[in-house]
C-alpha cells in the first residue's frame, strides 16, 4: 500500500491534448474517484497511473518510487476492467491466483492466498468454476479478489460498476467500500456516474477536455464548485445571477467576489404561494411548468425571467393545491447559495 | 400468403444454388461407382475403380507426397502466421499499416503469375523446381489466410486480456503462453486447417514448381486427364473431394463457433 502522486503531467495523443498539466495527489489508503465525461481524460489517467501509456512530462510517484519509466508488469498494482478481462480459459481460482504464480509464492501460499481472496469476495465456494458459469456480480467480485490478491501498492479499477443493472450496482457500491475498507488498499477508480463518485470516494478529482477543474473531497466539491462546469456536472445547479423584477430580491453571502456566478441546488429551494418573510433569504416568482411525483420526493420545473429553475424536496412540503401555470414563490437560504468562480 | 410463397421462392433458389454447385461433383462421385469405363448408363455398382487405385502406385505415391507436403506446409505456415499476427496486433512500427495492406494482394493475384513469378524467382536464386520450392511455394500461399483468421481472433478482447496479465506482473512471455495463445487458439486452429487446404488443393503452383516424377496428386491427375479419362481419376478425386470438405467443414466450425467456452 501507497500513496500515490501525480504531478503537471502531460499526454497528446497526435493534436490531442489527452491530459494537459493535471495534478493530483491520492494519500495512502483512501477511495478515489476521477469523474468526468467521456473524452474527459480519466481513462487516460488511470491507465497513466497502471503503466499502460507512457507521459509526455510530469511525474507519477507509487510510494517513494518515481514510475514514469517502469512498465506495467513491473509497477506493483492491482487492476479491474470495465469487462473484467476473466481469463475465459481458466477457472476462477486460477483467474485469481495468476498474479501469484507469476510472482512464484509457492504451491501451498498460492492456495492460503486465493481461498481468502475468495472468501472475503464471497465466492468461497465458486473456485472449480469457469468465469462463463457465473452471473455479472460474481464475475465483478472474481476480477476484484483477482486484482487485490497480491497486496498491491495500489488498486485501480476502470468503470468497475458499469456493466452493472441498476439494483445491482448499489449492492456492489456498498460492498466494494466494505472491502476496500477491509484491506486499507489506496483505490481509485474511473467513473461517468457522479452518485457513484460521492457515494464511495474520500476525494473526486473532476476531468474536463483533459484538465483538472477540481480535486477535493466530494462535500467541498458540491458546496464550492470550482467552476460552472464542477457546478453542474456534480449535482445539478440553477442559475441565478441576473434574477430581476417581479419581486425578486437575491442575495450574494457575504463573502462574494464581484463576477461570481450565483447557483443554487434543486434540494435547497423552498416553494410557497405566498411571498416568503424570512430575513436570510432570497427569493423570486416563477411560473410552475411541470410537476412530477416520484414516491417520498418530487421535482418541480419552473420559469422565472426566462431562466428554468429545478426544485426538488419532499412531496409533502409542496403546498398541496398548486397546478401547472400557477405563479408561485421560490425561496433559499442565502448561505445555501453557491458561488461559482467565473 | 407471400410469406409462404417467398419462402418457398426461397428454398427453391437455395436447392438452384446448391444443385449448381455440386451436380458435378456428384455426377462424377458416382460415376466412380459405375462399372462402366465410358460412363455407360445403365448405372452398375461397383468397386472395381477403388480397387485399381489401391494397387495404382503412381497415384498413391502422389497422394502421400501431397499429404506430406500439406502437412509441412501447414506447420510452418501457422507458426510463422500466428507469430506475425501477434506482431502485428502488439507492436506499432513504421510501415506497419504498408505491410498489412500488402498481406492481401497475394490472395487476389491469379496463381498462374504468382506461380510464374515464383518459378523465375526459383531458377533465379538456385533453387530450381522439386519439392523445397513446392513447399515454400505453398507457404507463401497459405501465410495470408493464416494471418487474417489468427488476427480476426486477436481484435476481439484480446487487448483486454494482455493488459489484464500484464497488471498482475506477467512478463510478456508468460502473456504470450498462458493468455494470448489459449484465448486464439481456435483461430489458430482454423488458419491451419486453411493452409491444409491451401496447400492439398493447389495446383498451379505444384505443377509449375513440381518435377516430373515428383508430381503432387492435383498435378498427377492432371497429366493423366489430358492422356484420358479413366474412372480411377474419378475415384481419387471423390475421396479428395470427401477430405476436403470435411477439413472445410471443420475450420468453418472453428472460425465461427470456436473459443468461447
Amino acid at each position: 500500500m501507497a500513496e500515490v502522486s501525480v504531478q503537471n503531467i502531460t499526454k497528446s495523443f497526435g493534436r490531442l491534448k489527452a491530459l494537459n498539466d493535471v495534478t493530483m495527489d491520492f494519500p495512502d489508503g483512501g477511495f478515489f474517484a476521477l469523474l468526468g465525461p467521456s473524452g474527459s481524460g480519466k481513462t487516460t489517467l488511470l491507465r497513466a497511473i497502471a503503466g499502460f501509456i507512457f507521459m509526455d512530462s510530469g511525474t507519477i510517484r507509487i510510494g517513494e518510487e518515481s514510475v514514469e519509466n517502469v512498465p506495467v508488469e513491473k509497477r506493483d498494482i492491482g487492476m479491474m476492467f470495465q469487462n473484467y478481462a476473466l481469463f475465459p480459459n481458466m477457472t476462477v481460482a486460477d483467474n485469481v491466483g495468476f498474479g501469484l504464480r507469476v510472482r512464484r509464492v509457492g504451491a501451498a501460499e498460492e492456495r492460503r492466498r486465493i481461498g481468502e481472496a475468495l472468501d472475503l469476495v464471497q465466492l468461497g465456494q465458486h473456485g472449480d468454476r469457469k468465469p462463463h458459469q457465473l452471473s455479472g456480480g460474481q464475475r465483478q467480485r472474481v476480477a476484484l479478489a483477482r486484482a487485490s490478491v497480491t497486496n498491491p501498492r495500489v488498486l485501480l479499477l476502470d468503470e468497475p460498476l458499469s456493466a452493472l443493472d441498476k439494483a445491482l450496482r448499489v449492492d456492489m457500491q456498498f460492498e466494494l467500500k466494505r472491502i476496500q475498507r477491509e484491506i486499507g488498499i489506496t483505490t481509485i477508480f474511473v467513473t461517468h456516474d457522479q452518485e457513484e463518485a460521492l457515494t464511495l470516494s474520500d476525494k473526486i478529482g473532476i476531468l474536463k477536455d483533459g484538465k483538472m477543474v477540481q480535486a477535493g473531497p466530494p462535500r467541498e466539491v458540491y458546496n464550492n464548485p470550482a467552476d460552472l462546469f464542477a457546478a453542474e456536472f456534480l449535482g445539478e445547479a440553477n442559475i441565478v445571477t441576473g434574477l430581476a423584477g417581479d419581486g425578486a430580491d437575491i442575495r450574494a453571502p457575504d463573502a462574494a467576489a464581484s463576477g461570481a456566478i450565483l447557483a443554487v441546488r434543486p434540494e435547497n429551494i423552498t416553494i410557497s404561494k405566498d411571498e416568503p418573510q424570512a430575513d436570510a433569504i432570497s427569493k423570486c416568482q416563477a411560473l410552475l411548468e411541470r410537476r412530477v411525483f416520484a414516491g417520498a420526493m418530487a421535482t418541480c420545473i419552473l420559469q422565472s425571467n426566462g431562466k428554468t429553475i429545478k426544485v426538488i424536496s419532499r412531496d409533502q412540503d409542496i403546498p398541496q393545491d398548486i397546478a401547472e401555470g400557477d405563479k408561485l414563490w421560490l425561496n433559499w437560504p442565502v448561505e445555501k447559495t453557491l458561488l461559482v468562480p467565473e | 400468403m407471400s410469406g409462404t410463397f417467398l419462402s418457398r421462392l426461397g428454398k427453391l433458389w437455395l436447392a438452384c444454388i446448391l444443385f449448381f454447385l455440386y451436380a458435378p461433383i456428384v455426377v462424377m462421385a458416382v460415376m466412380s461407382f459405375n462399372s462402366s469405363q465410358y460412363y455407360q448408363l445403365p448405372f452398375e455398382f461397383s468397386l472395381e475403380w477403388y480397387e485399381k487405385l489401391a494397387s495404382n502406385t503412381e497415384i498413391i505415391d502422389a497422394a502421400t507426397r501431397s499429404v506430406g507436403i500439406a502437412m509441412v506446409t501447414t506447420v510452418i505456415a501457422t507458426i510463422l502466421g500466428t507469430a506475425a499476427s501477434i506482431a502485428l496486433f502488439r507492436f506499432e512500427f513504421r510501415g506497419k499499416r504498408f505491410l498489412q495492406v500488402m498481406l492481401f494482394p497475394p490472395i487476389a493475384i491469379p496463381w498462374l503469375i504468382t506461380g510464374t513469378a515464383m518459378l523465375i524467382f526459383f531458377f533465379g536464386v538456385g533453387l530450381g523446381r522439386g519439392t523445397p520450392s513446392v513447399i515454400i511455394g505453398h507457404v507463401a500461399l497459405a501465410l495470408p489466410y493464416v494471418i487474417v483468421v489468427v488476427s480476426a481472433r486477436l481484435a476481439t478482447f484480446a487487448a483486454t486480456l494482455e493488459e489484464a496479465a500484464r497488471s498482475m506482473g506477467a512478463d510478456s512471455w508468460t502473456v504470450t503462453r498462458r493468455v494470448t495463445l489459449p484465448w486464439i487458439s481456435s483461430g489458430i486452429i482454423a488458419g491451419a486447417l486453411f493452409a491444409f487446404a491451401v496447400s492439398f488443393d493447389q495446383f498451379v503452383v505444384s505443377y509449375f514448381l513440381s518435377e516430373p516424377g515428383d508430381s503432387t496428386l492435383p498435378v498427377l491427375i492432371y497429366t493423366s486427364i489430358r492422356k484420358g479419362f479413366t474412372p480411377e481419376i474419378n475415384a481419387i478425386s471423390t475421396i479428395i473431394i470427401v477430405i476436403s470438405m470435411a477439413v472445410m467443414l471443420f475450420a468453418a466450425r472453428f472460425s465461427k463457433f470456436g473459443g468461447e467456452r
